[in-house]
């Protein structure tokens, strides 16, 4: 980045009203400072985050689900330091916030889907790990498919010359990548296809064979693949060994992404799979709290995909709370729950929280799933059971703060 | 249709792979696990692109993105959905399905695109999108559920609505949907009976000729908490719900 110095006066104005007003939103207690000072500092100077991004190398990092896993996976793995937006804050206020934070000439980027064009034209970036794309949050959000046509507009452009590390196993992300000059192809085991059924180039049904998919059009799954997660993770012919911390296959397929983008910046694999097993909690996700005498393994799942994941990687013994909220942050609509098959919680006995636990109820009664609803979590303070609680954005929060760690 | 003493309700659900945008899949599990609970034996069955349309009791169809809803109404008429329908078969439809019943629809930009014109109803696109909770009145009841479209539907004359607006914008932002014998439409996406069991239940003992025991459960709960929450939101005008 540019000395301050060397800046033309407006950008330095705005580069020190966001340090200065972050910093007094840090001491008043108001939140973790990032939104607000950004968004003045934007205001100031509306070109801020391309001044900001200048001279430094940046990977940005999008998709439905495990942007803020697969972003902390980047910058461990790197191993040098790193701007990075880690509070989640990933709108261009929240990426100018950081950047006037840190001086690193580094950035991993978080990067919220429906601003990815934005941010890649702000920031001209080396690389752009694209993860998945999914219905999440539909009653603000672009629907799923203009979105992935927004991101192959702001790929097929003489001003991004970076590379794009892309999931093959989703036809949306295909269609987005496949127009950008360097494509690094990761071969991930496929999960979630309902929102990808129908081609993206010609509306006819896509073909799904066990990890493969094809459109009678033409349009394929990319065979040249740079990285391989099946029998183990091969990236670029060679197998890497990661002992993750964290739990379930959806972090091994970000780990992938993480490795195959650093591999794209230079890094040395050995040392940065080494620095990827120490990541064990991301912003409160998969550690382990205490609620009364319960010890809680708090996860977010905020939409179909993510929380068909989470749902998969249970362990037998736990209790199983969910807690659902249906505020702005969470989308108002809290119709996705049918898209989740919570018929494989059969035969356990569900708790239900949050806003929309009727709703929750409601669900579960028709997925034959045994549920009570709680009213009131301070009932449940009783009791010393290992607890898998389940929680949308808004909920998850609320339990991170009604909760301690352990 | 099975022996004399034990008909087989049969329940299809129409591209779900193209119009599922919302968890509609719900409404078929509802209609369902009400039907079984009731002693109603029930064979639930998905059409993908491709497929041929079977005999049904109960045809649904959800909401969808332009693309696929344009391809739907494609298949739904090359399949002989207006046949089935012809022939007694109930549809059950939400938002982009709704459309896809009518004369026209809107689609990518203004062009028009032609409906099965199974009720006189044409479809426009509206100067901004309809996104919040909504609530209907239906004769004495309530019907409450959550839109999210940019349509505008102008019902033909003697085209029955399914209700009249209390909160959201729904067809035109007095009415909602359309009903007729054994036809239930609706801008209420998504699990729309599983917030009304009073519908879904409604149409199961029409399609199936018999009224229905009582079966209480939490959904009743879920019923009379959104009618609360969405009674106070229109006694006090206010227009959270997203709709200016």
């Amino acid at each position: 980045m540019d000395d301050v110095r060397t800046l033309r006066p407006r950008s330095a104005l705005a580069i020190g009203v966001v340090r200065g007003v972050n910093a007094l939103s840090r001491g008043l207690g108001r939140g973790s400072g990032t939104v607000v000072g950004g968004r003045c500092g934007l205001a100031i100077e509306p070109s801020l985050l391309r001044v900001l991004a200048r001279g430094r190398q940046i990977v940005l990092v999008s998709g439905t689900n495990g942007k803020t896993t697969t972003s902390a996976m980047l910058r461990a793995g790197w191993g040098q330091p790193v701007a990075a937006n880690v509070t989640g804050a990933n709108m261009p206020e929240g990426h100018v916030a950081a950047l006037c934070a840190s001086g690193a000439s580094r950035a991993v980027l978080e990067t919220d889907e429906a601003w990815l064009p934005h941010v890649v034209a702000a920031t001209a970036p080396a690389a752009v790990l694209l993860l998945n794309l999914s219905r999440d949050q539909l009653d603000r959000a672009s629907e799923v498919r203009q979105l992935a046509q927004r991101w192959r507009e702001c790929l097929d452009v003489p001003y991004f010359s970076g590379t794009v590390v892309a999931n093959a196993a989703d036809p949306l992300v295909v269609f987005a990548a496949e127009v950008a000059a360097k494509v690094a192809w990761v071969d991930l085991p496929a999960t979630w296809r309902d929102d990808a059924a129908s081609c993206p180039h010609c509306t006819r049904a896509i073909v799904f064979v066990g990890d493969d998919w094809s459109c009678p059009c033409g349009f394929a799954k990319p065979r040249d693949c740079a990285t391989r997660l099946d029998d183990g993770l091969w990236i670029d012919g060679v197998r890497r060994d990661v002992a993750l911390a964290l739990p379930g296959a959806f972090n091994e397929a970000n780990a992938a992404m993480a490795l195959t983008g650093l591999a794209r910046l230079g890094v040395d694999l050995e040392p940065a799979a080494r620095r990827l097993a120490t990541v064990t909690s991301v912003e409160g996700r998969y550690g382990r709290r205490r609620y009364g005498e319960h010890v809680v393994r708090v996860l977010l799942a905020k939409n179909p995909a993510g929380t068909a994941a989470l749902l998969s990687s249970l362990s037998g013994d736990d209790e199983v709370w969910v807690a659902i909220n249906a505020q702005v942050a969470d989308g108002r609509d809290p119709s996705w729950i049918y898209d989740v098959p919570f018929e494989e919680l059969r035969g356990r006995h569900v708790v239900c929280l949050g806003e929309r636990r009727l709703d929750l109820a409601t669900r579960l009664l028709y997925a034959g799933v045994s549920a009570e609803v709680v009213d009131d979590p301070a009932v449940l303070r009783r009791g010393t059971s290992a607890v898998t609680l389940i929680a949308n954005y808004t909920a998850f929060r609320e339990w991170v703060g009604r909760s301690a760690p352990c | 249709m099975g022996g004399p003493e034990r008909a087989v309700l049969k329940i299809c659900v129409l591209y779900p792979d193209l119009l599922g945008t919302y968890g509609d899949g719900g409404n078929a599990l509802v209609l369902a696990q009400r039907a079984l609970a009731r002693g109603i034996e029930v064979d639930v069955r998905s059409v993908t692109i491709g497929a041929a349309i079977p005999p049904a009791s109960i045809y649904l169809l959800g909401g969808g993105e332009d693309g696929p809803q344009r391809l739907a109404c494609d298949l739904a008429g090359e399949g002989g959905l207006v046949e089935r329908v012809n022939e007694g078969g109930a549809v059950v439809a939400v938002c982009a399905g709704l459309q896809i019943l009518g004369s026209s629809f809107a689609i990518e930009g203004d062009a028009s695109y032609p409906g099965l014109g199974i009720v006189d109803a044409v479809t426009t696109r509206g100067a901004r999108r309809s996104v919040g909770e909504m609530a209907t009145s239906v004769g004495e009841r309530m019907l409450v559920g959550f839109e999210n479209h940019g349509g505008v539907t102008t019902l033909g004359a003697g085209v029955a609505a399914m209700g009249e607006m209390l909160v959201g914008r729904g067809n035109d932002g007095r009415v909602d949907g359309f009903r007729a014998a054994r036809l239930w439409a609706t801008y209420a996406h998504g699990p729309v009976l599983a917030l009304n069991p009073w519908l879904a239940d409604e149409i199961l003992s029409e399609v199936t000729g018999h009224d229905l025991a009582p079966w209480p459960s939490v959904a009743d709960r879920l019923y009379e908490e959104r009618c609360a929450v969405l009674s106070t939101r229109r006694a006090d005008g206010d227009r959270r719900s997203g709709h200016r």
